[in-house]
């Protein structure tokens, strides 16, 4: 019935509409960007406003080498995806593996720095508001991380069992979206604690 | 006509056992169904808050009123408005675009059904975590039980300092759950519009209710996601000994209060935009004419979800900001009212010159149109940050939301009701009820609503669970409190009228009442698969150019 | 169900000429009703102070243009409900299908924007006169601290430490004595409500916020907290007295003094000291010098207790010390578990504190 409204000599336009995963994905990252950007402002809006307790220029030390690690993992992820669309599945399976390194060597870091912080420095997420800020940003950002890294590590088993294809190039793609979201937002929280706040 | 079905009508014959047909509505991926659970949901919350209410006002009826205890009182306050926003408001909200949107834009379904289904039940059970408080939320010295904060529970009242027990935690946590089902639905909205319309349905071509569902949904990111991240603080506060909000830390109070409104005004025009979006469907076809100035209305639906992303301090102009500050709110405040203002009036033109019937739904978008005036015109009021330092606080700002929400919001809802009732039920509803539901909760809304501004003017202030006699806010406390009995009375005709026209009412057809849009061209109530094929459309009533081929609107727009 | 087309003409004269009615009786309320007892009136349209009274003009104004537009727009709406419906002989053809108007949108686009910008400017003036407004040589200066139900006010330059009732000069247009407050919080957020007086400004801890008040006449004006604090926010009520000049500096000389020490009260006065009492209030001259409480030095010079709860008389101080939660249940006044004759005797002590 739809088909008569349609004139009958007229060919059809073709109907090209986003993918949905691609515009899910964006529309996740927005609502993400949203709950991040409150915490960096709760952040900016504390900073120096500690009564007590450790300073960030007393007790921070810039993580160049985490930093680097996780944005050169965009690289390898997008690497990675770009040769399983291209059918080299085995290249895929190479970049993915250095990407979870990567992303490993970040959070193992970011752990080895709160260790730092809490027993050696003395800094709690109750010490004071800068405690209260930084743990908070960070450990968000680090809990998007975990989580993302786990949904590599998953991918890595499957690619171990040559169960990935390049017919799944573009969910991967889709996936590394967030990846990329979640460096981009590294930077800003680099930023923001590190460059800003110190 | 279009009654002419696309659909192949199902056969009726063999009864599935109800544990099947049970289990079916539990693991359902279906928009449909998903859609009919939430507005489910909303009702028998509808119920709960509106019980809520009712204790409230009978303790308010006469000053020094010993109904209730202040502590019960206060937990009657703050579960009837988290309730009402977060499980009457959102949900039946969400349960009609999530039923609709497909249907009207020919798809089969949700981008994504099963993060549909996801959301729901986040939501459904964020909703019993929340009312779990009332028997899991004792704490020190009893003074646990539900929360008894307010909604928009302020620091540092919500601190462990002043909230002993648990009852904060489940407000809390019940809101995140909730939060992140309504993320999950605003995703799948966005993804379905953007992504599903069915040929020849461009953005420009596809219904109000499609587009303003697209725009409540990226609200939903932007307002929702401060909420969720200011009750994470919260719980860092409370558990882990954080001092977001710990004024003895140098924490500030007023950063709740920006975090929380940055949500919670946003969050009122989420909620009023589907309303809108009934509106904006229902008054074209009962005027019959299309909707006045459909463009305009997009960008005035677009221009209102940005100001409105701006004005969220309008509701602390009394925490001591510079006046600048106060200006700007002020300013931007004035601003929403613009876009708004002229969606009323492409309302009107849409009823200029048509040939209005009456019948229920149209009687209660009427309403809605006289209502949703006063209410915009009191909110600028409060909007002129000086009248506010007086109204702020008072019963007069109860009185204005409250007729957005219940003027606006529930009058546009029954609205909807009654018009998407044949399509989803497949049976038409008694008007002779739909007309007495009509008239005895105008009647009661008004008495309540129209009353209640003027013990804010004679200085009554809000939250309050008692007042002192010899202030003149007596009688209208009581002329209130009546009212909200009419209003009672009403919902109950609704509900019966529900119920029974479910199961007794008319066959209603595919389209009774000769409408538009794709999801009057299937059966009601529509098949699994929505449409036998993928309908193509060439303008923004496909079905006026199925039904008047010498006269179609591709023609014209 | 149709109506003909006479009913609903029926319809639409009752509805307009209840609305009519309903809105005289509001009008007639907002003016001449309320208490008969002026000092009862919490009226923001009753203002005896300039803020209240910047705002009432303003408001007044917001009234009318809002007022206009409802007039308007309302007027529109009735009219297209009653012309467009369809009647009883209708041919069935669906009416013109008109899709919108350019010059139609603009032009009430263009209109709000105008009445927005007007009223926008309008505001922004009456804004920056409140808040803005600098304090002249003769202003008293009082700092008020919100509590968990009560209200502290402190007059530092005049020395004087009192709870709940507070007292000012009338404010002379020509040699002004306004009153400038400065609000803060020792625990939750609360607010400052006295609406014949001025708007409201919260008390917010760990944040120090500022308004004033210049009353024009004498008399009680009362208000209450307007922000949610906890479970005793309704009973949080404020009094605030407006002397003329003789009777606020009699007042200032006599809270000023130490308190009275009057020997037939000694032992009433041992209770009171003993016993957990001097923990949360203070007494000045005495060893009793608590914060947590408000101050009782003068407690006789009040008319009610408990933040405006009860009033002050001998048997309902007995019962508020006995019993607070039959006054203000959950207040933070515990009950005190004295006996009938330590009881007694400090109620006669504490009637000694004038």
């Amino acid at each position: 019935m739809g088909s008569a409204v349609v004139a009958p000599t007229r060919t059809e336009p073709e109907w090209i509409l986003p993918s949905r995963g691609r515009v899910g994905m964006f529309s996740l990252i927005a609502a993400e960007s949203a709950i991040f950007t409150i915490f960096v402002v709760a952040y900016l809006f504390y900073i120096g406003k500690s009564l007590s307790g450790p300073m960030p220029k007393d007790v921070l030390e810039i993580p160049i080498f985490n930093t680097i690690c996780l944005l050169s993992s965009s690289l390898t992820i997008h690497l990675a995806v770009g040769a399983l669309r291209n059918a080299r599945v085995n290249t895929f399976g190479l970049w993915w593996f250095v990407t979870m390194v990567l992303g490993t060597i970040f959070l193992v870091g970011t752990g080895r720095e709160w260790h730092h912080l809490i027993f050696d420095k003395g800094l709690t997420i109750s010490t004071n508001l800068f405690g209260t800020t930084y743990y908070s940003l960070v450990g968000l950002h680090a809990f998007h991380v975990t989580v993302g890294l786990i949904c590599i590590v998953l991918t890595m088993i499957f690619a171990l069992f040559r169960k990935v294809e390049p017919a799944h190039s573009e969910r991967l793609d889709v996936f590394s979206l967030y990846w990329h979201f979640v460096d981009g937002v590294w930077i800003i929280v680099f930023t923001v604690v590190y460059v800003i706040g110190r | 006509m279009a009654s002419e079905t696309i659909a192949i009508t199902a056969v009726p014959g063999i009864d599935r056992p109800i544990s099947e047909r049970l289990h079916d509505w539990i693991v359902t991926v279906d928009h449909k169904k998903l859609g009919i659970l939430y507005i489910v949901l909303a009702l028998f919350f509808l119920v709960v808050g509106g019980i809520e209410a009712l204790i409230i006002r009978i303790q308010l009826i006469v000053p020094h009123n010993n109904f209730v205890s202040p502590q019960v009182f206060n937990r009657m306050m703050t579960m009837h408005g988290t309730t009402m926003i977060f499980f009457v408001a959102m949900t039946v909200l969400f349960g009609f675009g999530t039923y609709l949107v497909p249907l009207m834009i020919g798809a089969r379904d949700m981008a994504f059904p099963r993060l549909n289904a996801f959301s729901f039940w986040m939501t459904a059970f964020s909703g019993l975590l929340l009312y779990f408080s009332f028997i899991g939320g004792n704490g020190l010295y009893g003074a646990g039980n539900a929360p008894d904060v307010g909604w928009w529970a302020y620091a540092p009242l919500t601190a462990r300092a002043f909230s002993v027990g648990h009852s904060t935690d489940f407000w809390t946590l019940a809101l995140i759950v909730s939060g992140i089902g309504s993320i999950g639905t605003s995703v799948n909205f966005v993804t379905t519009i953007l992504c599903m319309r069915c040929p020849g349905m461009t953005l420009g071509k596809m219904p109000l209710l499609a587009w303003l569902n697209l725009v409540m949904g990226g609200m939903v990111f932007l307002a929702m996601s401060p909420l969720t991240a200011a009750q994470v603080m919260l719980c860092i506060d409370r558990y882990l000994g954080g001092h977001f909000f710990d004024t003895q830390a140098g924490g500030s109070a007023v950063l709740w209060m920006h975090f929380f409104w940055i949500f919670g005004h946003p969050e009122v025009y989420v909620l009023i935009i589907p309303a809108f979006a009934f509106l904006s469907e229902i008054v074209p076809v009962f005027s019959r004419k299309p909707i006045f100035g459909y463009p305009v209305m997009v960008a005035a639906t677009v221009c209102i979800g940005f100001v409105s992303l701006s004005v969220w301090a309008h509701h602390m102009f009394t925490v001591g900001m510079n006046s600048y500050a106060n200006s700007f709110f002020t300013i931007t405040t004035m601003a929403v009212g613009v876009p708004t203002g002229i969606k009323i009036f492409n309302w009107l033109g849409t009823m200029w010159g048509g040939k209005i019937e009456f019948r229920t739904p149209m009687l209660f978008c009427v309403a809605f149109l006289f209502q949703f005036l006063i209410a915009g015109l009191t909110g600028i009021m409060l909007g002129a940050s000086p009248f506010n330092w007086q109204l702020s606080g008072s019963y007069f700002v109860v009185a204005h939301f409250h007729y957005v929400i219940v003027g606006g919001i529930l009058f546009a809802l029954f609205g909807a009701f009654y018009y998407w009732f044949p399509k989803m039920s497949g049976r038409m509803y008694k008007e002779v009820l739909g007309k007495w539901h009509f008239w005895l909760f105008l009647i009661g809304f008004h008495m309540t609503f129209d009353s209640m501004h003027i013990p804010g003017i004679l200085g009554m202030p809000r939250r309050i669970y008692t007042y002192e006699p010899g202030r003149g806010w007596e009688t209208w406390n009581l002329i209130v409190t009546i009212g909200a009995v009419f209003q009672a009375t009403g919902v109950l005709v609704f509900v019966v009228n529900l119920l029974w026209s479910m199961f007794k009412g008319e066959p209603a057809g595919n389209d009774p009442w000769d409408a538009w849009t794709l999801e009057w061209s299937t059966s009601s109530p529509p098949p699994e698969y929505n449409f036998a094929t993928i309908p193509v459309v060439r303008s923004r009533r496909p079905l006026w150019d199925l039904k008047h081929p010498d006269d179609p609107d591709w023609k014209y727009e | 169900m149709k109506y003909s087309g006479q009913t609903r003409g029926l319809v639409s004269k009752i509805a307009g000429v209840g609305v009519l009615l309903i809105g005289f009786l509001l009008a007639a309320t907002l003016c001449f009703g309320g208490p008969a007892d002026p000092s009862q009136s919490l009226n923001i349209f009753k203002p005896q102070s300039t803020p209240a009274d910047s705002i009432f003009r303003l408001s007044m104004l917001v009234l009318t243009i809002t007022g206009a537009i409802f007039a308007v727009v309302f007027s529109l709406l009735v009219y297209a409900i009653s012309k467009y419906r369809r009647r009883g002989d209708d041919d069935g053809r669906e009416p013109p299908q008109v899709y919108g108007s350019n010059q139609v949108e603009l032009a009430w686009t263009v209109i709000p924007v105008l009445i927005v910008l007007v009223l926008f400017l309008v505001t922004a003036r009456v804004i920056h006169s409140i808040q803005d407004a600098p304090q002249p040589p003769g202003a008293i200066e009082v700092i008020a601290i919100g509590h968990q139900f009560w209200w502290e006010f402190r007059y530092p330059a005049l020395g004087v430490v009192t709870a709940n009732e507070m007292h000012v000069p009338v404010s002379d247009p020509s040699h002004p004595t306004p009153t400038f407050m400065t609000l803060s919080s020792a625990d939750t957020d609360h607010s400052f409500w006295v609406p014949r007086l001025a708007g409201k400004t919260d008390l917010i801890p760990n944040r120090v916020n500022h308004m004033w008040i210049d009353p024009h006449e004498t008399g009680l004006y009362l208000g209450q907290c307007a922000q949610y604090c906890g479970v005793q926010h309704a009973k949080m009520l404020l009094r605030v007295y407006v002397d003329s000049p003789e009777q606020f500096d009699r007042w200032v000389e006599e809270e000023k003094r130490p308190a009275t020490v009057s020997d037939s009260v000694a032992e009433g006065r041992r209770v009171f000291e003993t016993t957990a009492c001097l923990n949360c209030h203070g007494v000045s001259g005495t060893v009793a010098n608590g914060r947590f409480g408000p101050d009782l030095t003068h407690l006789m010079s009040r008319d009610t207790i408990a933040s405006g709860a009860a009033p002050n008389s001998p048997e309902q101080l007995k019962l508020w010390i006995r019993n607070p939660d039959a006054i203000k249940p959950s207040s933070l006044m515990p009950a005190m578990q004295l006996s009938e004759k330590d009881l007694d005797a400090l109620v006669a002590y504490l009637e000694t504190l004038r």
